[in-house]
């Protein structure tokens, strides 16, 4: 049925960069006005949640041109749960931006690239409309370059580089396979090209699309070899940027190729094997990246390569069972990984330094704030009952089930790494005593703000944990969501009929 | 730029090429035109004017700074794309009216549309070329 409530979250994005944009140089206002809409868009992401998960797969045509020619949008459950989860990060990295961003870079208008940014995120989770995925990518990419240039510091330039080069590479490599996909099979409707795709006689020409494919989003989710611009650009920016760079930038290449594989192209038996090949040596090359930095910010950024590689190694196996294992990490990583990088700003806002060497007595000094920021740091290890354990231990029987022993040994390895990595900073940071630091005069250190202040670093962080032990304590109905994703990426039919169904009920003007 | 022949045409032009402007805006839909290239059309008649006239005189000409064309020419799409709503239709559906306008001809949202981009491109360009030539 057609439902105009699916665009809204889209809608309600663009809107509020636009009225944001009218209070340019009024940050009181701009403040105000992004957490208000953060907080009205985590309501609608909750009631299309409920309404596509209780009820069915809602569609709408855009500009009513009937399914297989205009643009689609689909809210099924994966979508939907993708929404809900990136508004929430939004709404915890608004908050938390009020105060970690400076005013100038507020002033040269972050709010409103913020904004574009999660207006980009949602239309790509709802578009059923290959070329369209790629339009909303490239409004993903072009704020980030706001985002990630913003405050013009000879490293940030340095990093951007790195970032566009790699980025517009991959965005080119996108566009070539869709365009030699719709030379293929006459149609860029993903529901369609389902079908179509099948009666292609030259199956070895769409081999090298899905390659392409596979290529072009995982230069932007980086997977294995295609990795190396993210540890270079992520650490640059401001702890509330790459807070939404790492949760949800990397997520939204790792959404896209779970539905391009699961709807478009079915992975044989030569696509699955490269898959999980390249997932178990993310993890392998991920863990190894991370086990070598010093910069607290780097080794994170190895951190999110590194638990790609689960994701990957999920999809590669591609039973519905690793499916659902790959899509609950998939929500548990997006949380997690959000909430992993506010804290990384809280640390630095209190030691005002980003080397873990020179850190320390985090623990003597903050010790609610160190158990604060132990529940992400340990859902990233995957300590039982919490968050990173279920999805991992999914996926380990699922490879034992499959014969995977390559990516179980890697993801047993990726585990252990993180393990390791996390304990070496926990005793770094927080146990560790540390020698009085000379005071830099550019930076607002925590304990000079003021008590509202202080309140509005800690609460998306506490908001974000929150969500992560619910992620880990109520992980039966993580489980069930997860399973439902999995069950309709299996077996398509259901999307692809609410697709192009509707397009013979459709509302005639 | 103190050249008389070029002050006395930047004159005639701006009015003239903002005319062309709005005639390619107008009949953008069904023929080649349309927002975006009125959009630089304008930018360009102004930029004449900036040239000829210096960036000061200009800016007194337009009264409001470029950026601020941005903001209403994306609420006006938005407005565009959001109008079908109220009849119960998808968004973007092009609406239309039942009398053609003399000289407009046939009005429909995918003007009011086009009219968004056209300030939107207007004030871009605007922008990046006023800091540009400012910075030098």
């Amino acid at each position: 049925m057609t439902n105009n409530l699916i665009i809204l979250p889209v809608m309600l994005q663009f809107t509020l960069a636009i009225v944001l944009l009218f209070f340019c140089k009024r940050i009181a206002a701009q403040k105000i006005i992004s957490i208000a809409g953060s907080i009205v868009a985590v309501v609608i992401a909750v009631g299309l949640f409920r309404q596509v998960y209780e009820k069915s797969i809602l569609t709408m045509q855009a500009g009513n041109w009937k399914a297989p020619f205009g643009i689609t949008f689909v809210a099924d459950t994966f979508s939907t749960t993708m929404i809900l989860l990136a508004s929430l990060s939004a709404l915890a990295v608004a908050v938390f931006s009020t105060v970690s961003i400076k005013r100038a870079r507020m002033k040269f208008g972050y709010f409103p690239s913020f904004h574009f940014l999660i207006m980009g995120l949602n239309g790509a989770f709802l578009t059923g409309d290959i070329f369209n995925l790629y339009v909303w990518f490239e409004v993903i990419i072009i704020s980030s370059f706001v985002f990630i240039t913003l405050g013009g510091k000879k490293v940030q330039i340095e990093g951007a580089v790195k970032y566009f080069t790699l980025n517009f590479l991959a965005s080119m490599i996108f566009l070539t396979a869709i365009a030699v996909l719709y030379g293929l099979a006459g149609s860029l409707n993903m529901a369609d090209l389902s079908g179509k795709i099948q009666t292609i006689k030259n199956q070895g020409v769409v081999q090298v699309i899905a390659i392409l494919f596979l290529v072009g989003f995982g230069i932007k989710s980086a997977i294995f070899p295609l990795y190396f611009w993210l540890p270079d650009s992520y650490h640059t920016p401001q702890a509330a940027i790459s807070s939404i760079f790492a949760g949800l930038l990397t997520k939204v290449g790792i959404y896209a190729l779970l539905r391009v594989f699961s709807l478009v192209f079915i992975p044989d038996d030569f696509m699955k094997t490269l898959v999980v090949i390249l997932g178990g040596l993310t993890l392998f090359s991920g863990g190894l990246g991370a086990l070598v930095q010093t910069n607290m910010r780097k080794m994170f950024s190895y951190m999110i390569v590194c638990h790609i590689g689960y994701m990957i190694g999920g999809i590669g196996m591609f039973t519905a069972a690793a499916l659902s294992g790959a899509v609950f990490y998939l929500i548990h990583d997006i949380i997690v990984k959000t909430n992993l990088f506010l804290a990384g700003g809280l640390i630095y806002k209190i030691n005002g330094e980003v080397n873990m060497k020179r850190m320390g007595s985090m623990y003597e000094q903050y010790p609610a704030l160190s158990l604060l920021v132990a529940v992400p740091l340990f859902s990233l290890i995957g300590v039982p009952p919490l968050s990173g354990f279920w999805p991992k231990i999914n996926l380990m029987s699922e490879s034992f089930v499959t014969g995977n022993y390559y990516l179980l040994g890697c993801i047993i390895f990726g585990s252990f790494i993180t393990l390791f990595v996390i304990t070496r900073f926990w005793s770094e940071v927080f146990w560790k005593k540390r020698e009085a630091l000379a005071r830099k005069p550019y930076i607002r250190y925590f304990d000079q703000m003021s008590r509202s202040q202080k309140t509005f670093l800690i609460t998306p962080i506490v908001f974000l944990s929150i969500i992560s032990l619910y992620i880990g304590l109520g992980a039966e109905n993580i489980f069930r969501l997860s399973n439902h994703i999995a069950a309709e990426l299996v077996d398509t039919s259901t999307y692809i009929d609410a697709v192009l169904g509707a397009a013979t009920t459709n509302v005639t003007p | 730029m103190k050249l008389l022949i070029l002050r006395t045409t930047a004159n005639f032009l701006l009015p003239l090429l903002l005319l062309f402007s709005l005639f390619l805006l107008l009949r953008g839909h069904y023929l080649p035109g349309g927002g975006f290239v009125g959009g630089i059309i304008a930018a360009i008649a102004f930029v004449l004017h900036a040239f000829a006239f210096g960036l000061r005189s200009t800016r007194k000409l337009l009264r409001v700074h470029p950026i601020s064309f941005m903001p209403v020419g994306l609420g006006l799409a938005v407005f565009s794309a959001l109008l079908p709503l109220l009849k119960g239709l998808p968004v973007m559906t092009g609406l239309w009216l039942d009398e053609p306008f003399p000289v407009v001809g046939l009005v429909g949202s995918a003007l009011l549309f086009d009219v968004g981009v056209y300030l939107v491109v207007l004030g871009v360009a605007l922008t990046i070329i006023f800091t540009i030539s400012e910075s030098v």
